[in-house]
């Protein structure tokens, strides 16, 4: 590993320590008093939309991709999973760390079978043809929540309307951790073999297979990893919404997360890191700070996208990652330039 | 001397057919260890449909084509690449926004080995691999003197150096047979001298037979050992570039007949 890497590692990995401490002290010591769990709340929500936002960075940003569905791939991660500890936590008794492990990896997977059985036939598509196949997909999976009921899981029939009584096992410090795996694993992946066979196929995809890649591998198993952490999302807010409602993950979610995508900047992930929790609590951020402009959230919501894609089209990051240790090393060149000049 | 008549690449009676336009007819082409083959003709003579053809980008309808003995029909353009055939593009086609190196490293891929698990838990063998990768990268590169210019995007790179660069990204394939597709086109003098030079080198260093389309009649002249010529996609003439050059039919098709008289034609 070359040493500059090597450090760069670590600087990142002090500060996601730091990051976690620093959570622990706004909430575990009840610094934030009443308001405490308002802003869990918040901070959860914020944490799986980054992972959203990031598995769908992979298609759009660096794929090259648009996909209108993954609310679909979230609800299939969501309702797996709360399936599957629903059953486990009727039969036994079990710590709610094995349980919500069991419910990321279980909505994970799910979701990523059927990622790779709708992209091997969707992804011979490209362009605004895969864009309405996702839509689609999303349509098909909520539809299917709706009507279909599952009586065995809960004992009382849940037909379509609502699957009440999840475990509520997504503590913000599980999320925090497994949000941070989610990140480390996609940049692992962009940063590899695989992504630049990926962005190669963004940008030229005759020249790719002429270069040797075989592109529609690549293409299922992009977005089938997207699929994936789409899953693992979806399990986490289920397990922190606690009650499933099929019409939560409906298009305007879907196109939600795409435009969050678009504001922080596709293809970087520093950018979907940033913007994912600042605009998943920026409404409900307005309507608490100013309650009477509760009704002007969304409006407030359009206009800073509209801004954005005016004076930075590409957006906040546009395709640059934020280096921690390039700053570093950047703030402390500029000191020793100051020393010797 | 019997060993050098087993062709690198052999068509036989390769063709293909868009509707009711055969596009390219009854090709018969061979080329040998070594060799710098020439394939020229007028524009729409059906001279990139061939390269097409033979990269797997397009499928033939009628015949086939082999590489060192092995028929080759059916496959896809990167099964194609991983046989051994590297190409370059008409239109320059590389990843712009990718960096010059990450341009050549691209091509590697097929060789590197490094699965899903070990290159996202970063593997000491996946830094290994991509050390040496990197360094084989920067050796093609430098055989370009394109080193300089490593960590900048390709976008960036001027006209001359782009053409280059496409080369390198094909020989990274580590291919039996390079294809140029008009590497001198829109080049000035001296990128094409430029050009000649780099060609003469590669020759000279990896000893792979090279298929040229060209227009650039001084450039092919000079440095081709046979020509293919190619018209209404159906092979006019082939010979050494004296040869060609003193061809009643080829020069009849690029310049028209002394006394072309169409109406006794229709």
């Amino acid at each position: 590993m070359p040493k500059k890497i090597k450090k760069s590692y670590i600087v990142s990995f002090i500060a996601v320590v730091l990051g976690f401490l620093l959570l622990c002290l706004l909430f575990d010591t009840g610094l934030l008093g009443k308001k405490s769990a308002y802003f869990n709340g918040l901070l959860v929500v914020g944490m799986f939309y980054t992972i959203i936002v990031c598995s769908l960075n992979l298609l759009t940003g660096y794929m090259g991709e648009f996909s209108l569905g993954h609310a679909g791939f979230m609800s299939i991660g969501a309702y797996a999973s709360a399936i599957v500890t629903t059953l486990i936590a009727n039969q036994a008794e079990l710590p709610g760390v094995v349980l919500y492990i069991i419910a990321i990896l279980v909505g994970g997977i799910a979701a990523g079978i059927i990622g790779v059985l709708v992209g091997i036939p969707a992804l011979r598509l490209s362009g605004d043809y895969l864009c309405i196949v996702t839509v689609a997909v999303a349509e098909i999976v909520r539809v299917v929540l709706s009507n279909f009921g599952i009586p065995a899981v809960t004992g009382t029939a849940t037909f379509g309307k609502s699957f009440a009584g999840i475990q509520k096992v997504s503590d913000y410090h599980y999320v925090y951790i497994t949000m941070v795996l989610c990140i480390v694993v996609m940049y692992c992946y962009i940063r590899s073999r695989y992504g630049r066979a990926l962005i190669s196929i963004r940008e030229d995809r005759i020249a790719a297979t002429a270069s040797g890649i075989n592109v529609t591998r690549t293409k299922v198993l992009t977005f089938t990893i997207s699929a994936f952490f789409a899953g693992v999302a979806g399990a986490i807010y289920a397990h922190y919404i606690t009650t499933l409602v099929p019409t939560y993950f409906n298009f305007s979610k879907s196109s939600e997360f795409l435009a969050i995508v678009i504001l922080g900047g596709s293809g970087s992930l520093t950018g979907s890191i940033v913007a994912a929790p600042i605009l998943s609590a920026l409404p409900q951020l307005i309507s608490y700070v100013v309650p009477s402009f509760a009704s002007y959230r969304m409006l407030i919501y359009a206009v800073i996208l509209v801004v954005v894609m005016i004076f930075k089209p590409t957006g906040l990051f546009g395709g640059k990652e934020f280096s921690l240790y390039g700053l570093l090393e950047k703030i402390s060149g500029r000191k020793k330039d100051k020393k010797e000049g | 001397m019997t060993e050098e008549k087993t062709p690198v690449l052999e068509t036989k009676s390769l063709g293909i057919q868009f509707g009711g336009l055969k596009a390219v007819n009854d090709v018969n082409m061979q080329i040998y260890p070594g060799e710098l083959v020439g394939l020229i003709g007028p524009n729409g003579a059906g001279k990139t449909t061939i390269f097409n053809l033979i990269t797997g980008i397009y499928q033939p309808t009628s015949g086939s084509y082999f590489l060192g003995g092995k028929r080759m029909n059916g496959l896809k353009t990167h099964q194609v690449v991983e046989a051994g055939i590297a190409r370059t593009f008409q239109n320059i086609r590389l990843f712009k926004k990718m960096t010059v190196l990450d341009n050549v490293r691209v091509a590697f891929n097929k060789d590197m080995k490094a699965n899903l698990f070990q290159s996202i838990f970063r593997t000491p063998y996946f830094w290994k691999e991509e050390e040496e990768t990197t360094k084989k990268a920067m050796e093609l590169l430098k055989l370009f003197k394109l080193e300089e210019f490593a960590d900048q995007h390709a976008e960036n790179l001027p006209y001359g150096k782009q053409r280059l660069l496409e080369i390198a990204r094909a020989l990274a394939t580590d291919m039996k047979l390079l294809l140029l597709d008009e590497p001198a086109a829109g080049m000035n003098p001296v990128e094409t001298a430029e050009l000649k030079e780099s060609i003469k080198m590669l020759r000279e260093k990896f000893q792979i037979p090279i298929l040229l389309i060209e227009h650039d009649m001084s450039l092919v002249m000079s440095i081709c050992e046979r020509i293919y010529v190619l018209n209404f996609g159906e092979i006019l003439a082939t010979g050494t570039p004296d040869e060609i050059a003193s061809n009643k039919e080829v020069i009849e098709a690029y310049l028209g007949k002394e006394d072309d008289d169409e109406g006794s034609e229709a």
